[in-house]
């Protein structure tokens, strides 16, 4: 059995990382990207703690996945909402678990057809190490590796809590 | 071979795989292709209005009946959803139904494309067409005689949720030409599976086509009894082409029983909404004052009917990919 680490430990070590990244980068207006559902969770938690007055958007990133040709459209999708101006803005791109990094490419190109940032900085909760595209976080909290046929899944929003299931597909 | 419209338009998980008529569709997939629609509304604003959903595909406009509006939103939706378009305007000629349908349809599978989207004057043409394509290859509805406008229906009804929320609270009036009108069949149909309430249906006599009481409509001869206290009205274009004798006393008659004008359309809601699928005959079944007010959502209708075409076909491409696996598992 894996042992799953709490949430809230690790989101507080992401804190401190994240601003002291943004610090060292003379970031002063960043702007958050939370990817559904579970990205929005961290991505509001950071926040909050990080940079409350920045602004905060979401993803959902259906539109943009390369597997519409395996699986469609997802039963539901939520609409993308960025309240700001992506044009020469530094990106905190947010997500629960990074596993293979098909996500976050979707999520990149679905952000460069809003506007051309002028960074865009990774972070994400957990990586399983699965990679199958050069993507890799800036901000972890945690590295983990799974048995073959399991996933992990980030419940919430409150409490966040991360749980073991068998994978689907 | 011949399957009721609203099972050959499901694969077999009730995916929407042809759009062929709102009859027999669920109120959760209704739900689900407006909830999908306002995520494409949203594409719609950006620097970038294109997702790269349907890239490699290839989607057929076949009009054979004129139409803009439709046939270039039509156009708009596949070409934002990064596919291929070719556009067929195809004058129906003297030949028989079924073969010209049929000839156009396997020179068009002959180039190998992914979705028809289908405009004809006789009803249920799209369906003959969906029965007999390609397993894979998925058909949209854009108006088949007065038969059903599925796309309109659900523009109409993202519209309406947009701008005035749950249908289960509303009282919308469909007024005019109802005889001829596949807009005001597709209407109805949404309206009731999406639950609302009262839905009234207001014509002249002659206007209104046979069995309309199965609907579960209330029928008003008299637009100023029908209007009063609605939230919507949407108004129908008076299809002079298609009118008969006998049927219209004349235009003027009907603009002075049945247009829409600023006295007539106080007898609604104050802030009652103000739809038409258009193209709108001013003068003839709406004011100008009326149709360029505060009230008149007529161009917002256009924006979303990009939006739920987006929805309608990438759903539709979803449904045929889970056929297509569903079909190669069996195997």
């Amino acid at each position: 059995m894996t042992a799953l680490p709490e949430v809230g430990p690790l989101l507080q070590q992401m804190a401190d990382q994240l601003s002291r990244y943004l610090k060292e980068r003379q970031i002063e207006d960043p702007a958050f990207v939370g990817i559904h559902t579970g990205g929005v969770w961290i991505a509001e938690a950071l926040h909050q703690q990080v940079a409350p007055e920045a602004p905060m958007g979401t993803l959902d990133i259906a539109f943009y996945r390369d597997d519409f040709e395996q699986h469609g459209l997802p039963q539901r999708v939520r609409p993308s909402e960025l309240p700001f101006t992506v044009d020469g803005r530094h990106l905190i791109l947010v997500d629960d678990v990074l596993m293979t990094g098909r996500t976050i490419r979707a999520a990149l190109n679905e952000l460069f057809d809003y506007g051309r940032p002028a960074s865009v900085t990774l972070v994400t909760l957990l990586d399983i190490e699965a990679r199958q595209l050069p993507v890799r976080a800036d901000i972890l909290g945690a590295s983990l590796a799974l048995p073959p046929g399991q996933r992990v899944k980030l419940t919430g929003p409150s409490p966040l809590q991360l749980t073991l299931n068998a994978a689907t597909n | 071979m011949s399957q009721t419209p609203h099972h050959l338009q499901l694969n077999h998980q009730g995916q929407l795989r042809h759009f062929l008529t709102i009859e027999g569709l669920s109120r959760e997939l209704l739900t689900e292709l407006l909830d999908t629609a306002d995520s494409f509304l949203e594409v719609g604003e950006r620097a970038v209005k294109k997702v790269p959903l349907l890239r490699g595909k290839t989607v057929c406009n076949v009009f054979f009946e004129n139409s803009t509006r439709t046939r270039t939103t039509f156009e708009l939706a596949a070409k934002r959803l990064s596919a291929d378009v070719l556009n067929l305007n195809i004058s129906t000629s003297s030949t028989s139904k079924g073969e010209t349908l049929y000839d156009t349809l396997q020179n068009l599978e002959a180039m190998a494309a992914d979705m028809f989207v289908v405009r004809h004057g006789d009803s249920g043409a799209a369906h003959f067409i969906a029965e007999r394509v390609c397993p894979d290859v998925a058909v949209i509805n854009a108006g088949d005689g007065n038969h059903a406008h599925p796309t309109q229906a659900m523009l109409d009804m993202l519209t309406i949720r947009r701008h005035r929320g749950d249908f289960e609270k509303l009282s919308v009036a469909i007024v005019g030409d109802i005889l001829h009108s596949r807009v005001a069949r597709s209407n109805m149909q949404a309206l009731k599976t999406l639950g609302c309430p009262d839905i009234r249906v207001i014509a002249p006599r002659t206007l209104l086509p046979e069995g309309i009481d199965q609907y579960g409509v209330r029928v008003f001869n008299d637009l100023r009894v029908g209007l009063r206290d609605v939230d919507v009205v949407i108004m129908l274009r008076l299809q002079k082409e298609r009118m008969q004798s006998g049927l219209l006393p004349s235009e003027g008659e009907f603009y002075k029983l049945y247009g829409l004008t600023r006295e007539t359309l106080a007898l609604a809601k104050p802030d009652a909404l103000v739809m038409h699928p258009g193209p709108i005959n001013r003068g003839v079944e709406i004011e100008s004052e009326v149709a360029d007010g505060p009230q008149s959502v007529i161009l917002k209708q256009v924006t979303y009917g990009i939006a739920v075409r987006m929805a309608v076909m990438s759903m539709a491409m979803t449904g045929q990919t889970t056929q297509r696996q569903l079909t190669q598992e069996a195997n």
